[in-house]
């Protein structure tokens, strides 16, 4: 039984599941009204993406991509290459986040508010 | 060294950014010379790898740290990719002496900001271009976008908000575009393009093929304000900072549309039945755009919005030059982004003139504007001009080009829309001429009283001169862009 | 019998000469002497350039040149035919008496914006020598916006509420039917893979359905028809009017509207081709069209008070001739087509430099006004009586000898209609043109308005007189000087050679 669990969720399941996560932070961007929790549902979103990478990276048999001696074969280890875009890309998502936030601070100077409505009736007088 | 010219296209203006605010705590001006030094280099190197590939005829790889494709990064320069490269350097170098002047009087920190900046982002739209990597296309997208959103939020107060807005939408675009990578790679393990190429084409009837479209569809469509995604653009382009908004403008969103070229005609072809529907579905989206852009801008007063609405309509043109997909489709899309950098950046910079000299950029408070500014005036005019489309300007043969591989497939549609946009750009443009040449003198109040004999700084007046006058070269000069350099590069892509 | 090429940068000259003097202008901004150098200077080496050209085209050569590739596969050429040659040879020449005659007139008049208005002239010159020598499509279609560009300026020259409007009229029609004219060009291109000019036309009813072939015709046809003011596209030419006079007798009798009438022309004979368009039965409305407005655009100038606005309408009227001409498709009437081009703006011109210097000296604009002016200006009044009688075709003026040929042409046709036409506008020319110099030399002036005034000055009065004088010329003898009536008959003979196989 959990046999079969597993297998779904490292067949389908964790896509899925990384996919809900993806949309629940565009679901986040999209109502939010609050400018900071629509940054943290946008690195709730690239966390997704960051996962979907990294399950597609793994597979049954392989272990860590550190070169063994016991180990010969390639087929032994799984594929580094989708770690080490991914740590380019937390890298990114960090330096988006780094503006995002730095806007936010300039945000609440001026307009006092971080409140989508409050921002609005503020630009307009 | 001549073996690095391609590398150093993205490397010059990205090294010089990261150290030019180092230099400008010494010395403001330091750092600012640097940046534009690196982008003048950059634009040499561009020019002479362009000249190579053409002289040669074959294109150029240049592997990052000798790693050869697959494995490495490449950076691939064909005449294509050359050719916009060197446009990208060519504009950013123009917009960087430009924007000297708005900053003349800034302290070390905001120099030294707006140049590291300026530099990321050139760095970033040169490297977009010239990359062989999708995934390096990427890491290039995210800094283009990062310093775009910096620079637009140097504009002042409603700036800030505008790029916040950008940078949430951005990154959903970007997010997406890598979700589609993530697709590519994982069914066909490769992240170069020419290995994609080759390996993708029994996949493509594959599901994960047509998802990773579709995202790149919208993630791009994001990126180049493709309607109805376009809903950041008015307000970036319209508060962001006078000195970068021409390059923001002229390049920033044309870039990702180059990217939709190099994926949907060179990676996946354009022969199969998902990318044509695709590129179907895109160009009526275009057309949609093309009015809706151009009505919007209609009813706009200030003058940088309604430019923000006809790049809206702009954008347009291009992808309904890759919906139309034959030859002639492909080299009007191509030209007009060429064109189309050099107009939409003529009117930003002469507007940003205006600005600089009377804070003003209210279409109607422009009366009689060409007696105290006639450089400033004459330029504009002939972008106006090219973006109606009347010839000799740049802007009549890309859409010469668009209406002719239109009729030959026989779309009369995209001619309908095409001439439709033509008439509606023609409102809007000549309303600001009317208000330049017939509307007695309005008050003005000058804000910055230019020193020398000119009537801005030199380091203003000589971009948009040389930006105004290209337009016209561009006219005049088509044929050998189109015969030398898109001909040779294009029709390969179709044979496929 | 195709014409000997002779390849020769002349034609180039010619268009280039004013361009460079509009940019010269423009630099002379605050010396008023020098930009008037610039302007006669241009003026009198175009007209030495373009005239040097006509003994050889005269003989049956062709004068081509192409400067670069517009696109791939078109070149940006000029070409000296016959057609073309009269066109260029005409307006060279009447430019330089216009630039004398505006210069009088802006300055006595002590007009604002002239820097712009004597490079937008030179521009629209430059234009009309591009529309007259072009070669192909293409580059017609570029000096066709080009011109279109540059007359926006002058129609605009008021600077007031009025003009904005007139400006804006304009702007619609021409730009509207530009692009139309730009789909038909790309459509031409796309099926025959050519957009030359060839005399007796490219285009084959084998190439596309009729009902295609209509359509474009319509298209292209119809940005002529609006720069040639046919009604019901002549508003514009009616609002323009409020620009200065030079510009009116240049919008009026040279270069725009002329270039509308030259581009039915190009269209008809050079591209369609009169085979094709008797088969498709295209050229019949588009005739029927120029009948219609020929008459009642007479019966409108006959109400019109001001004189420049009757003339206006008179010139509605007149450009139809050269537009019906054409599309009866008779060999005599392509002929009298073209000598009317001649013919209606020397005629035309003349009426204009007179109700222009009539506005400078005494600053009356409305006929009701003009009683008793010709004891005053007798030389003005009499090129008046001159050219209103050449339009109304009185023969030894030059206007019958075009209309004559017209008449023959549609009798070739056996469409006598046409003539019924032709004859009642005559009368009505006469109905609304005579009075003006009936009022003038046999009313008097009862509040004695004139006494204070004399003759026109003398750099608007000679330039007046010769127009005049050359109606005459040409009116008994219509090859002096450019061989124009050869010209034409050597275009007519050429478009329709290959059709009837020139037979008159």
């Amino acid at each position: 039984m959990t046999d079969t669990l597993n297998l779904f969720l490292a067949e389908k399941g964790v896509y899925i599941l990384t996919l809900i996560l993806f949309f629940l932070g565009l679901y986040g961007m999209i109502m939010c009204h609050n400018y900071m929790k629509k940054l943290m549902s946008m690195n709730v979103m690239q966390v997704a993406v960051i996962f979907f990478f990294l399950c597609f990276g793994q597979k049954f048999g392989g272990t860590v991509p550190i070169f063994d001696e016991a180990l010969p074969a390639a087929a032994m280890y799984i594929n580094p290459l989708p770690h080490a875009l991914m740590l380019t890309a937390i890298v990114v998502s960090l330096g988006t986040t780094g503006v995002a936030i730095a806007l936010l601070m300039r945000i609440k100077e001026t307009f006092g508010s971080l409140e989508e409505e409050e921002i609005l009736r503020r630009v307009d007088e | 060294m001549s073996q690095h010219f391609p590398v150093l296209i993205a490397v010059l203006p990205l090294a010089a950014a990261l150290i030019s605010p180092l230099l400008s705590y010494i010395n403001r001006n330091l750092g600012k010379w640097l940046v534009l030094t690196a982008i003048g280099g950059s634009f040499i190197s561009a020019v002479n790898v362009l000249l190579t590939v053409l002289s040669t005829g074959t294109p150029i790889h240049y592997y990052m740290g000798d790693w050869p494709a697959p494995i490495g990064i490449e950076f691939v320069l064909d005449p294509l990719n050359a050719t916009l490269a060197t446009l990208v350097t060519f504009v950013a170098l123009m917009v960087g002496v430009y924007g000297t002047s708005f900053l003349a009087d800034a302290d070390w920190l905001k120099t030294a900001g707006y140049y590291t900046l300026y530099g990321l982002l050139t760095a970033g739209l040169a490297g977009m271009v010239i990359t062989g990597d999708v995934f390096n296309l990427y890491v290039f997208l995210e800094i283009s976008s990062l310093a775009c959103y910096g620079l637009i939020a140097l504009g002042g107060k409603k700036s800030v908000l505008a790029a916040f807005r950008y940078l949430v939408i951005g990154t959903i675009g970007a997010s997406l575009y890598l979700l589609g990578v993530g697709y590519l790679y994982g069914i066909t393990g490769t992240l170069n393009m020419a290995d994609l190429a080759e390996r993708i084409v029994p996949l493509l009837n594959s599901p994960a093929v047509y998802i990773a479209i579709g995202m790149f569809i919208v993630g791009f469509g994001i990126k180049m304000a493709l309607f109805p995604l376009h809903g950041w653009q008015p307000d970036a382009y319209t508060f962001a900072h006078p000195a970068a908004a021409a390059l923001i403008a002229g390049i920033m969103s044309k870039v990702p549309a180059y990217a939709i070229l190099r994926f949907f005609f060179y990676v996946f072809g354009a022969d199969s039945f998902v990318i044509s529907t695709g590129l179907e579905i895109m160009g009526i989206l275009a057309c949609c755009g093309i009015v809706l852009g151009s009505v919007m801008a209609i009813a706009q007063q200030d003058f940088r919005r309604m430019l923000a609405y006809s790049s809206v309509a702009q954008i347009g043109y291009v992808i309904v030059g890759f919906a139309i997909g034959n030859v002639y489709g492909l080299i009007g899309a191509v030209l007009h982004i060429i064109n189309h950098a050099f107009m939409k950046s003529t009117l930003f910079l002469t507007i940003g003139g205006v600005q600089y000299r009377y804070g003003e950029s209210n279409i109607y408070k422009l009366g009689g504007i060409y007696s105290k500014m006639p450089a400033t005036t004459v330029a504009m005019v002939i972008a106006a001009m090219s973006m109606i489309g009347l010839p000799p300007t740049g802007g009549f043969f890309s859409k010469w080009y668009l209406v002719l591989g239109a009729m030959e497939t026989g779309q009369y549609l995209f001619i309908f829309i095409i001439i439709l946009s033509s008439l509606l750009n023609a409102i809007y443009f000549f309303r600001v001429i009317e208000q330049i040449f017939i509307v007695p003198d309005a008050k003005l109040k000058e804000v910055n009283k230019p020193k020398g004999k000119l009537e801005l700084p030199w380091q203003m007046v000589l971009p948009i001169l040389v930006m105004g006058l290209g337009i016209l070269a561009l006219g005049f000069w088509n044929e050998p862009i189109v015969t030398n350099i898109l001909n040779f590069a294009l029709p390969e892509v179709l044979l496929r | 019998m195709t014409p000997d090429v002779i390849i020769d940068i002349r034609p180039f000259l010619a268009v280039g000469v004013s361009m460079l003097a509009a940019l010269l202008i423009m630099f002379s901004d605050k010396k008023p002497n020098v930009r008037e150098a610039w302007t006669l200077i241009a003026a009198f080496l175009k007209v030495t350039i373009i005239f040097s050209m006509l003994p050889a085209v005269w003989s049956g050569q062709v004068y081509e040149y192409t400067l670069f590739n517009i696109v791939d596969g078109i070149g940006f050429t000029l070409k000296t035919d016959a057609a073309g040659m009269l066109f260029a040879g005409l307006s060279s020449f009447l430019w330089v008496l216009t630039s004398f005659y505006s210069i009088g007139y802006m300055r006595g008049h002590h007009e604002t914006h002239q820097t712009g208005y004597f490079a937008s002239f030179a521009v629209c010159m430059s234009a009309a020598m591009g529309i007259a020598m072009a070669a192909n499509l293409a580059t017609f279609f570029i000096f066709f916006e080009i011109l279109t560009l540059a007359t926006y300026p002058l129609v605009i020259h008021k600077r007031d509420q009025e003009a904005t409007d007139a400006g804006r009229k304009y702007l619609i029609y021409t730009l509207v039917t530009g692009q139309l004219f730009l789909a038909g060009i790309v459509f031409v291109y796309v099926v025959t893979g050519t957009t030359d000019f060839v005399a007796g036309g490219i285009l084959s009813k084998d190439m596309a359905p009729v009902w295609v072939l209509q359509v474009v015709f319509f298209m292209m046809a119809l940005a002529g028809m609006v720069k040639a003011g046919m009604m019901p596209f002549h508003g514009w030419l009616v609002s323009a009017m409020v620009a200065p006079t030079p510009v009116s007798a240049l919008l009026h009798a040279v270069a725009v509207v002329k270039a509308g009438a030259f581009a039915v022309l190009r269209v008809v004979g050079y591209v369609f081709g009169p085979a094709l368009l008797a088969d498709i039965g295209a050229a019949q409305w588009l005739a029927w069209l120029a009948a219609f407005t020929i008459i009642v655009s007479s019966l409108i100038a006959m109400k019109q008070d001001n004189l420049k606005r009757r003339l206006a309408f008179s010139t509605v009227g007149q450009l139809s001739y050269v537009v019906l001409g054409t599309c009866i498709l008779a060999p005599l009437s392509l002929v009298g087509a073209m000598f009317h081009i001649v013919a209606h703006a020397t005629m035309k011109i003349t009426l204009f430099f007179c109700a222009g210097a009539i506005f400078v000296t005494t600053h009356k604009a409305n006929i009701s006004e003009m009683q008793g002016i010709g004891r005053q200006m007798p030389f003005t009044m009499t090129a008046f009586t001159v050219a209103s009688l050449g339009i109304a075709g009185m023969p030894f003026v030059v206007g019958f000898i075009s209309k004559f040929n017209l008449a023959m042409g549609a009798l070739q046709m056996s469409q006598p209609l046409y003539i019924a036409v032709l004859i009642a506008s005559a009368l009505l020319a006469l109905s609304y043109l005579m009075p003006v110099s009936f009022m003038a030399f046999f009313k008097k002036n009862e509040h004695g308005d004139f006494q204070s005034y004399g003759e026109a000055d003398k750099m608007m009065l000679i330039p007046l007189m010769i127009t005049a004088i050359m109606a005459v010329v040409w009116g008994i003898m219509p090859n002096f000087g450019g061989h124009f009536f050869d010209l034409a008959t050597m275009a007519a003979q050429s478009i329709t050679q290959s059709w009837i196989g020139g037979a008159w």
